[in-house]
């Protein structure tokens, strides 16, 4: 597979999106390496991607499980040596129930699972996903969840905010924060955050689900386009 | 010697509670309108085995912690421990 | 019950089904084979009623791989590739606990699939409520979408599509169908039809067994177990995703790793059900040792285990030599097995536990011998007059803009996209198409191949002609297909009915199989299976006589895909079929002038199959800007949703001299509006002209407003606020 860079999809039980994850890596010509839960073994990849799904059923809270399975191990140690992590809706709730991101993501405020295409506000291109992204592009990507509404203490948010740690926010087609494009009531339309180093990266968002134009908008190319690009970096 | 133990897990103080906060909303229609401050929490029983029920409360405390609670939103009370037989 | 009732009645068997069993066995049974017979004879498992009238519906064609009799149909699409689909009920326990009855039936439906070795790639709920104006409909509807969507979304499987009705009936007895499709290499199939050698183990594996939905036999508990304990025996069976998912990868890998004889759910009659069929179809018998099966609780008795319907469980039959591979598989997902017994030579299924035969009874009997039965049936008396209550003859003044508004925002015409939301329909990364359009489309992985899915029923016409209601279901649910540019292949069905016992409901049974037959051997759409769920009634009150249609369409290039939605810039606007003065069972009818009487509109299926032809050619010649079906609501609504979807108005004048509100609202069949590039309308009609489809230009798409020449005129935005509004309007109370 020559220079490609390997990103690897973590399947844990009641991951969902993982082969889809795969499909996008491959799509954007990158080489997909299926990872296992229970293996704590991340086979040399240059990038590690937790996608979504519902990791043991979502049962006691969204990732509460998934967190201490064997390999998680492995993925705190890979971003400790600064390697790109990202966690996609049920992988960004791992990441925060493992301390890796903050924050954590309750139940949408309508109380209801959300399927929709939405629009997200590019805030920063700290961090492995938005490298080659200017701060204030709008993508079009779709969501999928029950518990995405980002929270965290009015302390931590304005560390947060402070700190540029936040990648994502809803918006309007033209870039605009308001509450009616926010479909989880997130604090200050919050849609993906970065650990300070800026290498762990958690969106609700699915852009594995918008980089084929056959079944979809393709705001998420441009995302993969990034990550393939940091984790080609670091080979 | 086996102790029984009830955890309550609890959304932090202030923060938005949307089940919580559906639940206050339905009671009026219902005819209560004297209801608020309702807060819909988490209740956790479980059995452990241990030497004394000092050890198994400090090994609840610390599931609780790590495990049954998320630290960054939610509470932790151990409600009872009580020994059973056998 | 009391104690004076025999147990074989007690357990719902007649006295000539349990004299059928004695003879069988030469004995009298003892009560945990009764509670067998009494599970597999039941209506839902045996399809005694229906089985006469199922026999005569068209089940061969070309593409079709399995039909009818096993876990689902499977039809060939080429390239190797088999799809397989199948539909079910989950009503009855719906309208009980609507979360956990709609969450399980996903469930089922999906085991199903798995079980012929499947991939489940697609699902599709069609929904039937009574009106949303009453709390508990508005409770039922909330609780099923949401259980449809907690296990549904949770197990990787996209709800792509469906439908959703309203009517009085279901108030009492919510229609809660479920269809999921599922993508296999044709060769690896699990069907009947592969040889499985004797000896082979009978490995349960997924859930432990508790005291699940046996409520059927539950009489006999209350004669074995003292007084009390059965209290705790749950009524609703709770379904388990997470388990589900790990049981859809389990079993494929299983399959894939070619480790398994044979596959079978557990469904309704569970073991007693799984272990009979395999061993009937394998043509052996079959020890089975209850002491094996992972309980859930303690001291569950015989019968019990033998009929439990405990969720997310599956029977393996395994060679014994590749045992412990198979077991890996399971271990790795995380699933616990059990090797529960073995088939053997002869063909008496013969049940231990305890170190004592609890039961010994033919395997056939069980699963092909139950009884059949050729129940009463009686057309209702004929009215004097049909033509008496046609709303198509009243003499009305209708203010045409005004009911436009309310029918657009009548509940089974809004947009509902508050319910489908709620759904993962982009799971897999297949949907080209998701809910909301004519049929779904989701791609087979790997080929520009997309299958297209439609599921429709027409309780409104089936309810004043129940063959006419069936044949409009099928020919609907093919127009659907074919207007994405797909090729109408198969069907499965659900057919949901009163009492069988009621000679009326029985005619309505017969009439609507009758209707369906025609029209798909008309259609070319042979039926490769589907679900019987009768006694859908209390009191006097049964449901309309609603067969719902699940139709797998193909579609070769996805690429063509024709949407349903009016492009900027004018195109021109057609509408292909004949629009007659039918306003019976419309959606008109029913909201605006407040009656479902008169006669159902007529249909001429060879029209109906030319008029698919020239979509299949059009869109084959990347024709068509859009098409879309008109049916509910009749042109002014097929046309305001075509404006709605691409936020593109249209200026039209209506073709012929009926009274406006007819020709905008009568639900004549086989019409479909469709749009093209002005400088290619010359090519549409001279295809129609070949093919014998008549066709009129109506008028032109483009700008933001909605006219009707001299009859209405409307805002695309206001039409669209009042579609969009008002199922969450009504769901706020």
């Amino acid at each position: 597979m020559s220079d490609a860079p390997r990103v690897g999809v973590i399947t844990f039980p009641g991951s969902l999106d993982d082969r889809d994850a795969l499909r996008a890596v491959a799509y954007m010509g990158g080489e997909g390496v299926p990872l296992w839960h229970g293996d704590r073994d991340l086979r040399g990849v240059d990038a590690v991607i937790l996608p979504g799904g519902f990791s043991y059923g979502d049962y006691l809270r969204c990732g509460a499980i998934a967190r201490f399975a064997p390999v998680m191990d492995e993925v705190r140690a890979f971003a400790e040596r600064g390697g790109p992590v990202v966690g996609i809706c049920n992988g960004f709730q791992i990441l925060c129930e493992a301390g890796l991101l903050p924050g954590a993501l309750i139940r949408n405020r309508q109380l209801r699972f959300v399927c929709r295409w939405v629009d997200v506000r590019v805030e920063t291109s700290l961090s492995p996903l938005t490298a080659d992204l200017l701060a204030g592009e709008v993508l079009r990507v779709p969501v999928k969840h029950g518990e995405g509404q980002f929270v965290a203490s009015a302390a931590d948010l304005e560390r947060l905010e402070g700190a540029g740690q936040v990648v994502f926010r809803y918006c309007t087609p033209d870039g605009a924060v308001d509450d009616a494009t926010n479909p989880n009531g997130a604090s200050n339309a919050i849609a993906g955050v970065r650990n300070p180093a800026g290498n762990v990266v958690g969106l609700m968002p699915h852009p594995e689900h918008a980089v084929d134009p056959d079944v979809g908008a393709t705001g998420g190319q441009p995302l993969f386009a990034s990550l393939l690009a940091s984790a080609l970096a670091r080979v | 010697m086996r102790f029984t133990f009830e955890v309550l897990v609890r959304l932090k103080p202030g923060l938005l509670d949307p089940q919580g906060k559906a639940v206050e909303g339905a009671l009026p229609a219902m005819g209560w309108t004297n209801v608020s401050g309702v807060r819909v929490g988490r209740h956790v029983e479980l059995t452990v085995d241990a030497p004394d029920e000092t050890a198994a409360r400090g090994q609840v405390e610390e599931m609780a912690h790590r495990l049954l609670s998320n630290p960054v939103i939610e509470d932790f009370t151990i409600l009872t421990a009580a020994e059973v037989g056998g | 019950m009391s104690w004076g009732e025999p147990l074989h009645r007690a357990l719902g068997l007649t006295d000539d089904e349990l004299e059928a069993i004695v003879t069988t066995l030469g004995r009298d049974p003892n009560p945990s084979e009764l509670a067998m017979y009494a599970a597999m004879w039941s209506e839902h498992c045996s399809y005694k009623s229906s089985k006469i009238h199922l026999r005569t519906l068209p089940t061969e064609g070309p593409a079709v791989l399995v039909g009818p009799g096993q876990d689902a149909g499977a039809v060939d699409v080429g390239d190797g590739l088999a799809v397989v689909f199948k539909m079910e009920s989950h009503s009855h326990p719906s309208a009980v606990e609507p979360y956990q009855g709609a969450a399980t039936g996903v469930g089922g439906i999906v085991r199903d699939i798995i079980s012929m070795g499947a991939r489940p790639i697609a699902l599709l709920d069609p929904l039937r409520f009574g009106p949303l104006t009453e709390e508990r409909n508005r409770w039922l509807l909330e609780g099923v979408i949401a259980g449809i969507g907690g296990y549904g979304n949770c197990i990787g499987v996209p709800t792509v599509g469906g439908e959703i009705a309203f009517a009085e009936p279901h108030s009492a007895n919510p229609t809660v169908n479920v269809m999921c499709v599922g993508v296999a290499p044709a060769g690896r199939l699990v069907t009947s039809a592969r040889e499985v050698p004797e000896g082979a183990l009978l490995v349960l594996f997924g859930a432990a067994t508790g005291r699940d939905g046996i409520g059927g036999v539950s009489v006999l508990a209350s004669r074995t177990i003292e007084e009390g304990s059965q209290e705790s025996r749950p009524s609703v069976q709770i379904g388990d995703p997470f388990a589900e998912k790990l049981l859809i990868e389990a079993s494929l890998e299983l399959v894939e790793r070619d480790l398994l004889e044979g596959l079978q759910d557990l469904g309704g009659a569970g073991l007693t059900c799984a272990v009979s069929e395999s061993a009937a179809r394998a043509g052996l018998g079959a020890e089975l040792d209850l002491d094996a099966v992972p309980l859930r609780e303690p001291d569950l008795e015989a019968f019990e285990i033998l009929t439990s319907e405990s969720q997310e469980r599956m029977l393996a039959l395994v060679a014994p030599e590749r045992l412990g591979e198979a077991r890996a598989v399971c271990e790795r997902w995380g699933l616990a097995s059990a090797v529960v017994g073995r088939l053997v030579r002869g063909g008496g299924l013969q049940v231990m536990m305890g170190g004592t035969v609890v039961a010994d009874v033919p395997a056939r009997s069980l699963a092909d011998e139950g009884p059949v039965y050729a129940r009463p049936m009686e057309p209702p008396a004929e009215p004097d007059d049909p033509f008496a209550d046609d709303p198509t003859f009243a003499a009305i003044s209708v203010d045409v803009e005004d009911a436009l508004r309310r029918v657009l925002a009548s509940p089974g015409i809004a947009d509902k996209r508050w319910i489908w939301e709620q759904y993962d329909s982009l799971v897999q990364g297949g949907t080209v198409r998701g809910p909301g359009g004519d049929a779904a489309l989701v791609r087979i992985e790997g080929t520009l191949k997309a299958l297209a899915l439609s599921a429709d029923g027409k309780g409104r016409f089936g309810r004043l002609d129940p063959y006419l209601g069936a044949a409009h279901a099928v020919a609907e649910a093919a127009r659907n297909v074919a207007c994405t540019g797909a090729r109408p292949l198969a069907i499965t069905n659900c057919m949901n009915f009163g009492n069988p016992e009621r000679p009326e409901v029985m005619w309505q049974f017969a009439e609507s199989i009758r209707g369906m037959s025609d029209a798909c051997r008309a259609l070319d759409t042979p039926v490769t299976g589907g679900n019987v769920s009768f006694y859908n009634e209390s009191g006097d009150s049964a449901i309309w006589p609603t067969p719902v249609i699940g139709m797998l369409g193909l579609l070769h290039d996805y690429r063509l895909a024709v949407g349903s939605a009016f492009a900027e810039g004018g195109a021109a606007v057609y509408l292909l079929g004949d629009t007659l003065p039918e306003l019976g069972g419309s959606e008109f009818a029913e909201v605006v002038l407040g009656t479902n009487g008169g006669r159902a509109p007529g249909l001429d299926l060879e029209r109906e199959q030319r008029l698919h032809l020239l979509l299949l050619e059009a869109a084959g010649a990347d024709l068509l800007a859009s098409a879309h079906d008109c049916s509910d609501g009749g042109l002014a609504v097929a046309l305001a949703e075509c404006a709605i979807a691409g936020d593109t108005g249209f200026a039209i004048g209506l073709p012929g001299d009926l009274p406006p509100h007819i020709a905008l609202f009568s639900e004549s069949a086989s019409r479909v509006v469709v749009s093209v590039d002005p400088g290619r309308g010359a090519e549409l009609e001279d295809l129609a002209g070949t093919l014998g489809v008549p066709l009129a230009r109506l008028g032109e798409s483009g700008g933001p407003r909605i006219v009707v020449d001299g009859v209405l005129e409307l805002a695309v935005a206001e039409a669209a606020a009042v579609y969009r509004e008002a199922i969450p309007k009504l769901l706020a109370g």
